[in-house]
């Protein structure tokens, strides 16, 4: 396992893709080592604010030693992130936890799916899976902001859905499935619980794999402080009671394993 | 230069700690860390049983510090004796572990469960807020607390720190009552009771609903107790709450605290219990300061 690292970041870029959500690539060597499904912690320069804030890995440029986060402004932390312009200087601790398995999906039809602020880290996946037949993407979204969207239709066959149905299918990513009668091998997602809920209830009935990535409110993100807890349905080696670190043990798990 | 210090007997290469349930067993932070380079590690607090802790949120951000409600989640004395207690000898730092439990007899189970084991100190924890039974019921009645110190004392090899809460009326009566009853030491502050409502969801921020706040927003109540207490009791004290830099740390000692424990802000910056180590050397460089001890309590009236 790659080192855990505080470091400086630089921003290289910042541009807003939908309302109150927006794009920064950062110049940073944790590049190296990131893999999908990963996050970092950046750090706000207010003092008054110590948590960092967890914010997913979209994108990895290995070359260039660059990483592209997508983020959506959720209070002052990531308002102040979002006025940051190219030459910022950003602490930020990573890569952590431990990304989606892509051995488990290696040349099998996989379901990415995603949903809202969920579906940035969906992008890597599908960029490193490589095989591009094989990656059916759902991206849920709440209206026609369905940014990512050219990005994914490099990488796989796309399905949009919207809430309001001003673009792709009305409703959400279970919709598209049913909809459009698709199947799959296993599952990759990221998004709101109830979506995660749902494709919980789909991968046991199809009898499939899914590994769903998780949130939670985080203090120290490296396992430490055991802020940030999911239940899990056998006892954690870890913990030694039902409960897994989502930061480190995930955030993603193999939905069986969670009780979500 | 000496930075050593001597807390019953036992000595530490510098008063650098990590405050309990902020660092885990060490196992998380020494990715960052050279263990070596620290007086010791605090464990999170470890019951008989295992614990599975308390719903989530457990954590909140609050300005210049946070709130958590744990819960004192725990993997129970057996795991950690197994797993905890090998890794952290493998390094060149005092271990000091921290107990909680429900009921006297959880801790006395812990403490005797140790016994034989390769730990340098027992630090009792009856401060934490986020439990329901036990705990902080032994830590906010002078006679409460004198009573499972005493238990404590009669069972432990180890010496015993009792860390206490700042959650109480006059700090200098718990401190005069873990002394009268034989504590060796005593660790404070714990973290202050606090709550946060998220007014655009209008809920609690905790599931807990209430927290212990901590970071550096509570330290000049930290160093205000760890100030009372130092003068009240002759038991070395040690201090926490809030430190983020070796001057924090130093003043924690000018008021009075034999060794300092780094917590919250563990989480902001992962090295940095290794730079306050070094920070407090760069201190007494700077002042030509030969023996850190001459720091202990220097202000007074």
């Amino acid at each position: 396992m790659t080192k855990k690292k505080k470091e400086t970041a630089v921003v290289i870029s910042q541009q807003e893709i939908a309302t109150d959500i927006y794009e920064m690539w950062l110049q940073t060597e944790l590049a190296a080592s990131a893999k999908p499904g990963q996050f970092l912690c950046l750090y706000t320069g207010d003092g008054g604010k110590l948590l960092p804030r967890p914010i997913s890995i979209c994108e990895t440029d290995v070359k260039k030693e660059r990483l592209r986060i997508v983020y959506r402004v959720a209070g002052a932390g990531t308002r102040e992130f979002s006025g940051y312009r190219s030459g910022k200087k950003v602490p930020v601790l990573g890569c952590l936890g431990n990304g989606f398995p892509l051995k488990e999906g290696e040349g099998r039809t996989a379901f990415l799916i995603g949903g809202g602020i969920g579906v940035p880290p969906i992008l890597q996946l599908a960029k490193e899976r490589g095989a591009e037949d094989k990656n059916i993407i759902l991206a849920g979204y709440r209206n026609r902001e369905t940014f990512l969207k050219e990005d994914f239709e490099k990488y796989g066959k796309l399905y949009i859905a919207t809430e309001d149905g001003s673009a792709g299918i009305k409703g959400n990513v279970m919709d598209i499935i049913e909809k459009e009668g698709l199947h799959a091998d296993c599952i990759y997602a990221c998004g709101p619980m109830p979506m995660l809920r749902a494709i919980k209830t789909y991968a046991q009935k199809q009898g499939i794999k899914a590994y769903i990535s998780l949130e939670e409110r985080m203090a120290c993100g490296v396992g430490a402080c055991l802020g940030c807890v999911c239940k899990t349905t056998e006892k954690n080696s870890h913990s030694n009671v039902n409960n897994a670190r989502i930061c480190t043990d995930g955030p993603v798990f193999e939905a069986g394993e969670v009780d979500i | 230069m000496k930075t050593n210090v001597t807390i019953a007997g036992v000595t530490f290469k510098n008063p650098v700690m990590t405050a309990s349930g902020t660092f885990g067993s060490g196992m998380e932070y020494s990715e960052f860390v050279d263990l070596n380079k620290l007086g010791a590690v605090v464990t999170k607090g470890v019951a008989n049983v295992a614990w599975p802790g308390n719903p989530t949120p457990r954590v909140a951000e609050t300005h210049g510090g946070m709130l958590n409600a744990i819960g004192l989640q725990n993997p129970g004395i057996d795991v950690f004796i197994k797993r905890d207690i090998p890794f952290l000898r493998q390094f060149d730092t005092k271990i000091i572990v921290n107990v909680c439990g429900k009921t006297v007899e959880d801790y006395l189970e812990v403490v005797e469960k140790l016994s034989d084991q390769p730990v340098d100190l027992l630090e009792i924890n009856v401060s934490c807020p986020n439990v329901k039974e036990g705990a902080i019921a032994f830590g906010q009645k002078a006679d409460a607390l004198y009573g499972i110190t005493e238990q404590v004392k009669k069972h432990a090899a180890q010496p015993v720190i009792m860390k206490l809460s700042p959650n109480v009326t006059d700090i200098t009566e718990m401190a005069r009552a873990a002394e009268a009853a034989g504590a060796d030491a005593l660790s404070m502050i714990n973290t202050i009771t606090g709550m946060k409502i998220d007014v655009h969801k209008r809920c609690f921020a905790l599931a807990n609903r209430t927290g212990g706040l901590s970071g550096p927003a509570i330290k000049p109540v930290a160093v205000r107790m760890v100030y009372q207490a130092a003068q009240t009791v002759k038991i070395p004290v040690i201090g926490m709450g809030g430190i983020a830099c070796a001057e924090d740390a130093v003043e924690f000692l000018l008021a009075g605290a034999t060794a300092v424990s780094v917590g919250a802000m563990n989480f902001v910056n992962p090295y940095i219990t290794e730079e306050i180590a070094e920070g407090i050397e760069n201190y007494m460089r700077q002042y030509h300061v030969e023996d850190i001890r001459e720091l202990i309590g220097a202000v007074h009236e």
